[in-house]
């Protein structure tokens, strides 16, 4: 037996950091970190909902394998591109302006 | 209060406490180290909330392939080790991200904990087997259209790393960096 509002609670702390993190940061790494946090906020929360509301589908489980796959696809991508960037200006800094 | 609410609450505040750490701290390589944390500890919430397969999937793909790829990414741009201050904006932008922040939070919870936050749910555990059945029963297309999915990433991580810069003005010319 557990209380749905502290996962909920949950949710939303990490939601509240991933988004301070994409916004302060001025690494671009950093700032993926804040969207790695962002996408593990609603993972909890389809968890949260597949437990509370149990389909026969089991749709929140499985959407969330989903977006574990989506978010290693995602993150794949972003470092390939984090990388052309470094090779062309030097710096990630995302605060500066582009060459 | 029951026992799994204190467990839920000990192992969630150990998860808010270093996902706060992994975006406010000054090391860069603490940061990742952070985020180690906080994956893993989330992924011992999944076990709380008695989805095991979720766990392990966290565990494996998450704190296993995403943080090293993180790690990975943070050494190839030469990362400082220590603390770097030059690396932090400015105090309006972090003051304005933080409002954001808390604005994002309090939205949130102002949305999700009047509506479900006063129901309570018994985690069943073991069911795995029903996971799979779906899975590669009514999930099967979805699943197959994100294998390709993975391919395609795949595909353009590697044409995105070859793709020829058009000005090579990095600071730092190869040559100086291997002797």
């Amino acid at each position: 037996m557990i209380h749905v509002w502290l996962p909920l609670a949950l949710v939303c702390v990490l939601a509240g950091a991933g988004a301070y993190g994409v916004i302060a940061r001025r690494n671009a790494v950093l700032v993926l970190i804040g969207v790695e946090l962002i996408l593990n906020s609603a993972n909890l929360l389809f968890v949260t909902m597949g437990s509370v509301r149990g389909d026969t589908l089991r749709t929140g489980q499985v959407l969330t394998l989903f977006l574990i796959t989506i978010a290693a696809a995602e993150i794949g991508v972003a470092l390939a591109v984090i990388l052309a960037l470094f090779r062309k200006r030097g710096h990630i800094d995302l605060s500066e302006p582009g060459a | 209060m029951t026992s799994l609410d204190i467990l839920f609450g000990a192992v969630g505040l150990i998860t808010a406490a270093s996902a706060v750490l992994a975006v406010t701290t000054q090391r860069l390589v603490h940061a990742a180290l952070w985020l180690v944390v906080a994956l893993g500890t989330l992924a011992g919430c999944y076990l709380i909330l008695g989805a095991e397969l979720v766990a392990l999937v966290q565990l494996l793909v998450y704190v296993g392939a995403v943080v090293v790829l993180v790690l990975f990414a943070l050494m190839l741009t030469r990362a400082p080790m220590g603390r770097s201050p030059e690396h932090s904006s400015s105090a309006v932008q972090r003051i304005a991200a933080a409002v954001i922040a808390a604005g994002t939070t309090a939205l949130l919870a102002g949305v999700l904990l009047p509506a479900l936050g006063g129901e309570v749910l018994s985690a069943q555990t073991g069911d795995t087997k029903a996971i799979a059945t779906q899975l590669f029963g009514a999930w099967v297309w979805p699943f197959e259209l994100l294998s390709v999915l993975l391919l395609m990433a795949l595909i353009a991580a590697l044409a995105v790393s070859r793709m020829p810069t058009t000005s090579p003005t990095s600071p730092v010319p190869a040559e100086t960096e291997s002797t």
